[in-house]
């Protein structure tokens, strides 16, 4: 099985915000929910770079260590998913995840956090594939089409890549090599503890 | 050939390699190579910031915690809160209930040495055991639905299965949430309704120093309306009652918080805290019932036995007697403070 990753290579990057779009689009994300953003470093500055990121589906993911119902569970495909059947929104994972990923709909009294809402990877939820029962909770599931994150799939310059982790790297790594520079595979070292060396 | 061909690649990536190192601190060498190659490196943003603090930036969506891209010190809470947080509240949870119960077998139930008489005198009134039962039950809820967070992952999940777990912990959240207030309020009526008994003056250290004469039988050292140890229990719940009612009150409204290094402090606070409480209230449910013959008198009909006074609060009974004269034991009068 493959080992589901995602890279944003920061150099390629445009701001464009398609992924961002894509990915609401896509899945009917609620309105304040943003399951994937660009962030920009170094605004107006020399060296300016910006980063897509969403959850990165961690090895050994301090999201799944944390929650008291233990509603994650990792895919064949390595992608971390979540039961919101399970989840009761008490905030932990948003504690513990280095990338921010964890979403909370404000839907209690007083604004309270309502179930989690995260990437899924374009992966749905546990409910079975392709049903409208995981469509409403989790969103589309392209994995279970054959097909890969739409984020990743239409970035216009082919700067978010999503697949195989050794595959992504590998392109990633030729990338480097061909151009002369890298920024690095952003968050790879918190979330998969390593990063891509070339 | 194929073996040439890879060793002038290895080569050239090693020569990039190098030329990459040396780009960073050499701002005139980068433009020989190529001027857009000077870009923030992960690497080297997180090496400057010290590896623990978030690496941020500008989003455009309007939300104020999406501007951290990468947070490596949240996993440093993670195992605080599985190991930390958890291992004080299995500690101090199960440490006092193995305590209670080798109490219980050694010194058994602390009978009224004169045994029970028949007169009975107010203890405390209606508005202050209101008070009680109000924090009372609040705070039972709150430990159950706390305690689940931390441990009903591992006990009740298995038992009842992932649907029902599901359920009562989503029950238990709004429980905890809602239950707050009222342990809030309950919180404010005892400590306006005792603290003027509860400040610890030199009877308290007499009391302390003969083990309140927990240990030895027929042992009563003098006590006003509050001994040292009720003394104890009452700042330990004020003070840590306040506590969490803060930590709690912050996590509740994130907003408040700022951020997630807010939220993980209060999150540890409000988890250590309740540990330590729960267990000292522990201790306080077994002396004031299955502990201690008379006690739960006081809370129950608010009324105690006349002798169980003597015995255990014998200053208060003589303040209170002193003012109501004619006691039936002949107490002589003393003047209230």
């Amino acid at each position: 099985m493959a080992r589901m990753k995602f890279l944003c290579d920061a150099d390629r990057c445009i701001e464009c915000n398609a992924c961002v779009t894509a990915c609401k689009n896509e899945h009917e994300v609620p309105w304040g929910i943003n399951r994937r953003r660009v962030v920009t470093i170094n605004d107006g500055l020399p060296g300016e770079r910006s980063v897509s990121m969403a959850c990165m589906h961690c090895t050994d993911a301090p999201c799944a260590a944390v929650c008291p119902v233990d509603c994650f569970y990792t895919t064949d495909d390595a992608v971390v998913l979540h039961s919101k059947d399970t989840c009761i929104g008490c905030g932990y994972c948003f504690y513990a995840c280095p990338f921010g990923a964890p979403q909370y709909p404000k839907v209690g009294n007083f604004g309270t956090r309502g179930k989690m809402d995260k990437c899924t990877y374009c992966a749905g939820g546990p409910e079975a594939d392709l049903t409208q029962a995981e469509y409403v909770k989790y969103g589309a599931n392209r994995l279970a089409e054959g097909k890969l994150p739409l984020c990743a799939e239409m970035c216009s310059t082919k700067s978010l890549l999503a697949g195989d982790g050794d595959i992504i790297a590998d392109i990633y790594r030729e990338r480097v090599v061909t151009r002369g520079y890298g920024s690095g595979a952003w968050g790879w070292r918190s979330a998969y503890g390593e990063t891509v060396t070339v | 050939m194929a073996l040439i061909d890879r060793l002038t690649a290895m080569a050239t990536v090693l020569c990039l390699g190098l030329a990459l190192a040396l780009t960073l601190p050499q701002g005139a060498a980068a433009q020989q190579i190529n001027p857009t190659a000077e870009s923030v490196t992960e690497d080297a943003l997180l090496q400057a910031l010290g590896g623990d603090v978030r690496v941020e930036g500008r989003v455009t969506i309007p939300d104020e915690q999406s501007t951290g891209l990468i947070k490596p010190g949240n996993k440093g809470w993670a195992s605080t809160h599985g190991g930390l947080v958890r291992n004080v509240t299995l500690l101090s949870v199960v440490g006092m209930l193995a305590l209670l119960i080798a109490f219980y077998v050694v010194r058994g139930k602390i009978r009224i040495d004169a045994g029970p008489s028949a007169v009975r005198i107010l203890r405390f009134n209606g508005l202050e055991r209101f008070g009680h039962w109000l924090m009372a039950v609040s705070f039972i809820l709150l430990a159950l639905t706390g305690l689940n967070l931390v441990f009903g992952r591992a006990i009740l999940l298995p038992i009842l299965g992932e649907s029902t777990f599901g359920t009562i912990s989503a029950w238990g959240k709004t429980v905890h949430n809602y239950m707050g207030f009222a342990f809030m309020l309950g919180l404010v009526m005892a400590f306006l309704s005792w603290v003027g008994h509860n400040i610890p003056n030199k009877i308290d250290m007499d009391w302390l120093r003969q083990g309140g004469g927990l240990f030895t039988k027929g042992v009563h050292p003098p006590a006003k309306k509050f001994n040292a140890g009720q003394k104890g229990i009452f700042w330990s719940v004020i003070l840590g009652g306040a506590a969490l009612s803060f930590t709690g009150v912050m996590l509740l409204f994130p907003g408040m918080a700022g951020g997630e290094a807010g939220w993980q402090l209060y999150q540890v606070i409000h988890g250590v805290v309740a540990a330590v409480l729960v267990a000292i209230v522990l201790a306080h449910i077994y002396i004031g019932s299955v502990g201690m013959e008379g006690a739960f008198d006081a809370m129950g009909s608010g009324e105690v036995d006349l002798n169980w006074a003597k015995e255990h609060h014998s200053l208060w009974v003589e303040e209170v007697q002193g003012q109501t004269d004619d006691a039936p034991s002949g107490a002589k009068a003393h003047p209230a403070e």
